[in-house]
């Protein structure tokens, strides 16, 4: 048992990734076409835009993203120390644990139980679950560092460790909140409502503190550790830079937690912490750029390998799209440019090409390199299959980000025209009569995004039917570098 | 000490922080140890043809 990895764990979350990503993305191609045809669920409440709209968000980040990030983490973390994760029962707490969060998590958006923040919209009953399971995976992860057998712990472990780290804080402060309960309410809906301990302004730098560092937290540095192990792995060679790495970790993750002031321009917050916010974020440029061409250039002299395999395609397409995003956030952040792009659909476009083109795709192709190793298996069942996937999903990211950049600058253009005499040139009607179109774009490209993983889900699904679990991979006894 | 000094300490302390974090990194003593642990993720494989040495 001592010699073996636990794969169990690494599995279960595998799997779930895939049934996850189906599930969330299925929701989003719902709302997607909700905003093209109002009445096509039926008005029924339960159903309604306002409550699976954070059942997409939650979904895809905290369940099919969450679910990615376990299975990379507790394999990556065994196999680059030589150990077993510390304990079995604590990782299948961490499994089942945040499986019970997702499941009470749907069912609760669907009823419309929610604390309206946005990312962060569970009620604290949950909220508490997810303090107590991430605290228990906390433990597994890095008390399975402590012991390691070897005697560096792997870049790909400190963008892992500063994840868990981060979000620990993220989570626990921006939902210090009260429930209403202990205010005497008796209402079933009111067991479940809490207010945040912050008001005003305070409460929303709070959660814009907590809304950027989830993205940059959980949708970015957690997912350069998935890089910074799996395309060495897969190209077969190491990283280009390791001691990039180690500049792009520290900068990276300095610089991100002063970005969230950015979501607030033109608000009511301090203009010294507006402009810092804005700031921080274009010197963002510098780091997540040093650490894609960190990832592509590991390539180098392997070119010839991006034509014929594409798990490696969707490896570094991610890290293209990460490069683009990288670009296009911090455009945004700055004044002016937010003047023109803040509430409209170019923040939805700027979104999903991160979280679409680099969070999905470099979760997929990470999930194609460790689905066949789990179950016994050189490669996943078919290959072909795999490219078809990376095509439909690179189509569909281009025609959902592309379209929303258009819809989006032309909603900021016409919401802003004015008339000599100061009034409005368009009607809210009119405007969004003139995006339909583009709108249905990004529903066409959403639903190629979402075919593409059902075509993954038959792939994993022949794969495992071939082959079997692996529970005995043993983990070598002689380290020497 | 105002406000302004501290911000303009911190920011100039931050500064020195990452000269020697770089300087830490690309160290010459440190190269040979930084390829090591590049390799990391290659030393577990038993197979020959999952490993490579730079």
């Amino acid at each position: 048992m001592e010699a073996t990895y636990n794969y169990k764990v690494v599995r279960q979350f595998a799997i779930m990734t895939v049934v996850w990503g189906i599930v969330g993305m299925l929701v989003g191609v719902i709302i997607a076409a909700q905003l093209i045809w109002p009445d096509i669920t039926l008005q029924l409440p339960w159903l309604s835009f306002g409550r699976l709209r954070p059942l997409h968000t939650n979904a895809v980040i905290f369940a099919f993203g969450g679910c990615g990030l376990f299975a990379a983490s507790l394999y990556v973390v065994q196999r680059t120390c030589q150990t077993r994760l510390i304990s079995d029962g604590l990782a299948a707490f961490v499994f089942w644990g945040w499986q019970l969060i997702i499941l009470s998590a749907a069912v609760s958006f669907v009823l419309g139980i929610t604390s309206g923040k946005e990312y962060a919209e569970l009620e604290w009953p949950i909220d508490l679950m997810i303090a107590v399971v991430w605290i228990a995976y906390a433990i597994l992860y890095f008390g399975t560092i402590m012991k390691r057998k070897t005697s560096h712990i792997y870049v790909a472990n400190w963008f892992f460790g500063a994840y868990i780290i981060t979000i620990t804080l993220l989570h626990v402060v921006n939902n210090i909140e009260l429930p209403w309960i202990l205010g005497g309410s008796t209402s079933l809906f009111g067991m479940f409502k809490s207010y945040p301990v912050y008001s005003g302004v305070q409460d929303a730098m709070v959660q814009w503190w907590y809304g950027h560092n989830a993205v940059g937290f959980f949708l970015t540095t957690a997912f350069l550790g998935m890089m910074y192990y799996f395309i060495p792995k897969q190209a077969g060679r190491p990283i280009f830079s390791y001691r990039l790495s180690i500049v792009h970790f520290w900068s990276l993750n300095f610089i991100y937690m002063w970005a969230g002031p950015h979501h607030l321009l033109y608000s009511a917050l301090p203009d010294w912490a507006q402009s810092l916010g804005m700031v921080f974020s274009l010197m963002l440029i510098a780091p997540s750029w040093g650490g894609m061409m960190n990832g592509i250039m590991t390539l180098s002299g392997a070119w010839h390998k991006l034509r014929t395999d594409p798990i490696l395609k969707f490896l570094i397409t991610s890290l293209s799209f990460y490069g683009m995003s990288t670009f296009e956030g911090p455009m945004m952040s700055v004044k002016t440019v937010n003047a023109l792009s803040h509430f409209t659909d170019w923040t939805i476009g700027h979104v999903h090409s991160g979280a679409m083109g680099w969070v999905a795709m470099v979760t997929i192709g990470s999930m194609y390199y460790l689905i066949p190793r789990l179950f016994g298996r050189e490669e996943m069942w078919s290959t072909r299959l795999i490219n078809v996937h990376f095509w439909w999903s690179t189509i569909g990211v281009v025609l959902y980000i592309a379209s929303m950049w258009i819809a989006g600058v032309a909603e900021g253009l016409m919401w802003r025209a004015t008339n000599a005499d100061g009034t409005l040139t368009y009607s809210f009607a009119q405007v969004v009569n003139a995006i339909y179109p583009f709108y249905t774009i990004r529903l066409v490209g959403g639903v190629m995004f979402f075919l593409g993983m059902l075509l993954m889900a038959y792939n994993v699904w022949k794969t495992v039917a071939a082959g079997k679990a692996v529970n005995d991979a043993a983990i070598p006894q002689a380290v020497h570098a | 000490m105002d406000a302004g000094l501290i911000g303009a300490s911190v920011t100039v302390l931050f500064f020195l922080l990452f000269i020697a974090i770089v300087w830490w990194a690309y160290h010459k003593d440190n190269r040979e140890k930084y390829e090591e642990a590049a390799n990391l993720p290659f030393q577990e494989d038993n197979t020959s043809a999952d490993r490579r040495h730079a």
